[in-house]
């Protein structure tokens, strides 16, 4: 089991001097979006105006926001079925993704996709994944494409630890150490595959899988965006040299259940161990306290910050709600391109 | 394998060589390169060794190690990078050694490729070729045998070519290369050897266009890849009783040339659908279907189907024999069908 610590102390790496307070700032509003973004989503849900499944990001937010601010929009991602937070991350907008969790035709996939299946092009995004650790390919492909087209475009695996258990990312891990790939392998480790501890899955120490393909991998504090972005730039950085592939482990925690109907969590896990993660290794109190202390930012600014999050998913989740369906004809569109 | 001529038609334009099937896949893929710097080969033992059956021999000296990729073993892997590649900006063609071996990717071929330009609401799309084997008789049993076509076929957002002859294949790939979907190019590995005339001038064949390999009056056999060669000899079996046998080649079995397989049919009002993959839920039961729904009035009795033995292929030959439909199978069907058994 994890111990969570109360306050990272830790001193801001090397990697990120150069930010100012306006960048740790925006990446601050950027987890609050996210994490107003998925409060609502639960809402929706719990309230039956949203179809289907939703498995939501929330206590998550400094992976995505960490990693997505070391690349650039050229760059590629590919998320997984919790994925919201990936997908904002790397820029796409509050709108268009209520209006494709709602199934309407303004949605970044026409509504063809769904919450798990998010794909935008245009902010580098090749899609969520519903199939755990079913992206790796499709991730390490593009690093591939980006080699052979002589690009310097780096691309990132999202997954989580489940897909731990996944065959496919150890074949394409092998690939992209054998080929010197530009992807970064970033996983996601909330502590539970679906509802079971990721102990009684994972045999062995997980950094020792990617190093033993020749991958640089590193234990990353998921809940402390400076952290994380400091690990994203070198990996990135590495990548983009040529010098092949990378992978974080990045130590996180799902507050909700696997997905939104997972309410009752106790027979594996502990409300405690839920509100020790809240309370003292929650992302965005984490970057709050450590700019209050730099004297980075005031309150209201952070007051500001949030009150804009919520406004910006206020409008969207209302624009989406009153956005037309697709017209039932597109059932058959997009089948062959 | 005999090569009746009729299968073995080409355009009679400008000059026309004899060539086997493998060179004419080498010379659509090394066509393609030199035209598209986006197509690349990628597959195990693709390079120098040019595959087991030695059909990419040589394009490793031309293209180089870059775009003509040794991969592990590793299909899952590969498919998966390939549809990546695919997926922005690349035209990858992916070697599956065996189609037995197919199965190890289904996911990336099945919930990623065959669902990405789909579920991202076209935005999306998956230009990627994967080239395999099919067919039996070649004494490696069960798990390098099978013609698992069929497979593919059910699936929305896959297209599957089935050529038959050197001609339809070189054709077929250069348009499947083109093609902006993922295509599943089924050779059967029997047939590598089989000479046939291709022309050295461009050319490609349109996908879902059927092709009629011998006309006939009295039955229609419908037949796909090496089975066409089947029907052919049932031809000219059943020819010597009097029966004359109208051979159709869909050679894509997704899309599918509907209106030249009813037309055909609705002349002969006899069909015997032939295909090498198993019978049952297989591409004879669906094309058999499509026929008996759409040419129900004109056909004088029920369409028949010859599939393989509904067994895993065995090893010995005097076993292995059995499951492959032959040419007097064929015949004694069709005799049957005209009431002349």
């Amino acid at each position: 089991m994890h111990t969570p610590v109360t306050v990272n102390q830790a001193e801001l790496p090397e990697e990120v001097q150069d930010l100012s307070a306006v960048d740790w700032l925006r990446m601050y509003r950027l987890m609050a979006t996210i994490r107003a973004f998925e409060e609502q989503v639960n809402e929706l849900y719990l309230s039956r105006r949203m179809p289907g499944l939703a498995h939501l990001y929330i206590g998550e937010e400094a992976v995505a926001v960490g990693v997505c601010e070391a690349l650039r929009p050229e760059d590629t991602i590919t998320s997984t079925h919790r994925g919201h937070g990936h997908c904002l991350a790397k820029g796409a907008r509050v709108d268009r993704m209520f209006c494709e969790l709602l199934g309407k035709a303004e949605g970044y996939c026409r509504g063809k996709g769904g919450s798990m299946h998010i794909a935008d092009p245009e902010s580098g995004n090749l899609g969520a994944n519903a199939i755990v650790g079913g992206s790796a390919g499709i991730a390490t492909g593009a690093a591939l494409s980006a080699k052979l087209r002589g690009t310097d475009q780096v691309s990132v695996c999202f997954f989580g630890e489940g897909a731990l258990g996944q065959g496919l990312l150890y074949e394409v891990m092998n690939m992209a150490s054998l080929w010197k790939l530009p992807v970064v392998y970033v996983c996601e480790n909330n502590l539970y595959n679906e509802y079971t501890h990721y102990r009684e899955t994972t045999a062995g120490d997980i950094l020792a899988r990617p190093r033993a393909f020749g991958i640089p991998a590193e234990e990353v504090d998921g809940q402390d965006v400076r952290q994380v972005l400091a690990a994203a730039r070198r990996a990135v950085a590495r990548a983009r040299r040529g010098d092949g592939p990378s992978f974080l482990l990045c130590n996180t925690y799902r507050y909700f259940g696997h997905h939104v109907g997972d309410v009752d969590r106790s027979y594996y896990r502990s409300r405690e161990e839920e509100e020790t993660w809240k309370a003292q290794r929650d992302p965005l109190k984490l970057l709050r306290g450590w700019m209050t202390a730099a004297g980075l930012a005031s309150p209201e600014e952070f007051e500001a910050a949030e009150r804009a999050a919520r406004e910006e998913v206020a409008q969207g989740v209302a624009y989406a709600l009153q956005a037309p369906y697709p017209d039932p004809s597109e059932v058959t569109q997009h089948v062959y391109a | 394998m005999s090569t009746p001529s009729a299968a073995a038609r080409g355009p009679a334009v400008g000059t026309v060589r004899e060539i086997t099937l493998a060179q004419a896949i080498r010379e659509a893929l090394a066509e393609e390169m030199r035209r598209d710097p986006r197509v690349f080969l990628l597959g195990e033992d693709v390079a120098e060794a040019g595959t087991p059956f030695k059909v990419l021999s040589g394009l490793v000296d031309e293209f180089g190690p870059q775009r003509v990729i040794d991969t592990p073993i590793s299909e899952a892997g590969f498919v998966g990078i390939a549809v990546g590649a695919a997926m922005t900006g690349m035209r990858p063609v992916v070697d599956i050694m065996f189609g037995d071996f197919l199965t190890l990717a289904m996911d990336q071929i099945v919930n990623q490729a065959a669902k990405v330009h789909y579920m991202s609401g076209g935005k999306l799309k998956v230009p990627l070729v994967i080239r395999t084997t099919l067919g039996a008789t070649r004494r490696s049993a069960a798990q390098h045998s099978q013609s698992l076509h069929a497979w593919f076929a059910h699936i929305p957002g896959l297209k599957v070519a089935v050529p038959s002859t050197p001609y339809d294949a070189k054709g077929l790939l250069k348009t499947a290369i083109r093609d902006d979907n993922p295509v599943l190019f089924f050779e059967d590995k029997m047939m590598y050897q089989v000479k046939g005339p291709v022309p050295e001038e461009e050319y490609t064949i349109p996908f879902g266009v059927a092709d009629v390999k011998r006309p006939g009056r009295d039955v229609t056999l419908v037949a796909t890849s090496s089975m066409v060669y089947v029907a052919l000899e049932a031809a000219e079996l059943l020819e010597q009783d009097g029966i004359s046998a109208e051979v159709v080649d869909p050679r894509t079995i997704f899309p599918l040339d509907v209106e030249t397989l009813v037309r055909s049919a609705r002349k002969t009002g006899r069909v015997v659908v032939v295909d090498e993959g198993h019978r049952r839920y297989g591409v004879t039961a669906e094309l058999a279907a499509t026929i008996a729904e759409e040419a129900f009035y004109d056909l004088e009795a029920p369409v028949r189907r010859v599939g393989a033995l509904d067994v895993p292929v065995p090893f010995s030959p005097v076993l292995e024999d059995q499951t492959v439909p032959t040419p007097e199978q064929v015949a004694s069907v069709a005799r049957e069908l005209c009431g002349r058994n």
